[in-house]
């Protein structure tokens, strides 16, 4: 370690970074070494004849596509709770806010479970919902409704402390000047809150790709139709097919790295915004 | 503050909060309720059976079990690693913050598939443990691993802006009147932060009771052995026992709102 001698004033630095290196090493690098090792010892021609596969292909549309409209939703519906929890005083308010995090809080299983009881043509939505030719279970819908369900709380919690800070000043500043309400919003609110808004997207888009738990239940799990791509992995480990588990948990860890690095730039984006509109 | 509850709403206000709550009651009220009327709907006999069958008891006492072991070691290595890299600057800090982060961005599926090509029987360490005669895929031992890895970052996550925040005085100060290092951590780290520990501690908690994918990979799903409680439900759902799964569900659900209730109680007292 380069760090200058004396620099250290509190003592258990050799301490903490001895349990902190041996605890990451073996919990989080090496399983994930062993998993790239197995990738690189399947070559590349390999690896891409299993991640460029149909059946992989067709995963991936069904995974990136359904997240997509899943994260859609939560951004609107996201906003729309950031601002009533932080803006309006009402009864109920607090539990409502508490209420925001139970699908954190409540095991994937337990949703998935619920959902697709919810939505059968028997159950208390799709009793309704069947009659009038929506399905939900087993098809494309119930993944994206599973989807949903598990990233409600991203962008309600990115946004939330945003608009916080945000109370007041600003908006009396611009009604003052005369901006009208929706004015307000789309030239002061709006891009303050932008940084956050996408950052909470983004952690709800990668929730809902790795998403398991809650769409097995409701998917239905068609290859092809209604097999996202975790399934395809359980499915391949199943069948000890670990060449093409490797390579296609190979394809999630990347969105996932990806992800990560995209939520860092958006959070250094963020608090250089926040310097510059206290500045 | 602009908007007080002494003002009358305006139309779109109106709206906006009754949207709120439509769409809070139909994706969060009712999915919850469910649970509970399905699990008792054949009356409380049937409920209390269910819940006493021996392979759910089973799958109770092994997800408290996990959640005993994982959440104390979380915390005392999130203890180590705010420590860390709050108190000092050395050169890749901000990588150990990154890996740390790491497992809360893959999928529980991959979670559980990097453990398996590690240990289990054509993993990096399968020959080795074989010869040494250990087996670690689909036991106990297992589950536990993986749930720390998908838990890693929680108890680190809540402990690292608070402890920068709270900067190094107190601690200096307790040091240059003369105590050494473990009282200084005693008597000034840990009361400052105690209540971020146990707020992590309640989010790792949910997290491990509640863990499918990662758990369904490396456990064998070996009923009355390795069965946690999501994959119990999972099991009795496809055995069409649906009101024995909901009774399953029930003790999660329990735990879920229990872990809402003490989430929402400390930000209540000691943030916003």
């Amino acid at each position: 370690m380069a760090h200058k001698p004396g620099k250290h004033l509190l003592p258990g630095f050799g301490l903490t970074l001895g349990v902190s290196l041996l605890y990451l090493s073996l919990i989080i690098v090496l399983p994930l070494l062993a998993m790239l090792l197995k990738v690189g010892g399947m070559g590349w021609a390999e690896f891409w004849r299993i991640a460029s596969s149909n059946r992989a292909l067709a995963a991936y549309r069904i995974t990136f596509g359904s997240a997509f409209i899943a994260t859609i939703f939560n951004g609107l519906f996201g906003l729309l709770l950031a601002w009533v929890l932080t803006r309006y005083r009402f009864p109920a308010r607090r539990l409502l806010d508490a209420l925001v995090d139970l699908p954190f809080a409540l095991p994937t299983a337990v949703a998935g479970l619920v959902l697709v009881t919810l939505f059968s043509n028997t159950g208390w939505y799709g009793q309704f919902l069947e009659p009038n030719g929506v399905k939900v279970n087993y098809t494309q819908a119930g993944i994206v409704m599973a989807m949903i369900f598990t990233s409600i709380p991203f962008v309600v919690r990115a946004v939330q402390p945003v608009l916080e800070e945000l109370e007041g000043d600003l908006e009396e500043a611009a009604h003052t000047l005369g901006a009208t309400g929706p004015q307000t919003f789309l030239r002061v609110i709006w891009p303050t809150i932008l940084p956050a808004f996408i950052s909470g997207c983004v952690l709800s888009f990668a929730r809902s790709l790795g998403e398991f738990g809650a769409v097995v239940f409701i998917a239905g799990n068609l290859p092809g139709i209604t097999e996202v791509v975790s399934l395809l992995i359980f499915i391949r480990l199943d069948e000890y097919n670990y060449e093409g588990a490797a390579a296609l948990a190979f394809v999630l860890l990347l969105a996932a790295f990806i992800t990560l690095i995209l939520t860092n730039l958006l959070q250094a984006w963020q608090a250089r915004y926040a310097e510059r509109s206290r500045g | 503050m602009t908007t007080l509850s002494t003002h009358t709403r305006s139309g779109a206000e109106t709206l906006l909060i009754a949207l709120a709550f439509l769409f809070s009651a139909l994706l969060l009220v009712v999915p919850l309720a469910l649970i509970f009327a399905f699990a008792f709907r054949e009356g409380l006999g049937v409920y209390l059976a269910n819940i006493a069958e021996p392979n759910t008891l089973h799958a109770i006492w092994l997800t408290v079990f996990t959640a005993l072991v994982v959440v104390p070691v979380n915390i005392v290595v999130g203890v180590c690693l705010a420590w860390l890299v709050t108190r000092f600057r050395f050169p890749g800090r901000h990588l150990l913050i990154t890996i740390i982060e790491l497992p809360a961005a893959v999928s529980p599926i991959v979670a559980g598939t990097v453990y398996l090509f590690l240990y289990g029987g054509q993993g990096l360490l399968g020959p080795l443990l074989q010869s040494a005669g250990i087996k670690l895929m689909f036991t106990v031992t297992a589950i536990v691993l993986v749930s720390l890895f998908v838990t890693a970052p929680y108890v680190a996550r809540e402990l690292i802006p608070l402890m920068r925040q709270q900067g190094t005085e107190d601690e200096e100060a307790a040091l240059s009147l003369g105590a050494n290092g473990w009282q200084m951590f005693w008597h000034v780290t840990l009361p400052n932060i105690r209540w971020a520990i146990l707020y992590g501690a309640i989010l790792t908690n949910a997290r491990v009771m509640g863990e499918f994918g990662a758990v369904s990979v490396v456990s064998g799903t070996i009923r009355g052995q390795t069965n946690t409680l999501p994959l119990q439900i999972s099991q009795l759902f496809n055995d069409f026992n649906v009101t024995g799964a909901f009774a399953a569900s029930t003790t999660l659900a329990l735990m879920a709102v229990l872990t809402l209730v003490l989430k929402s109680t400390l930000e209540g007292r000691f943030w916003r």
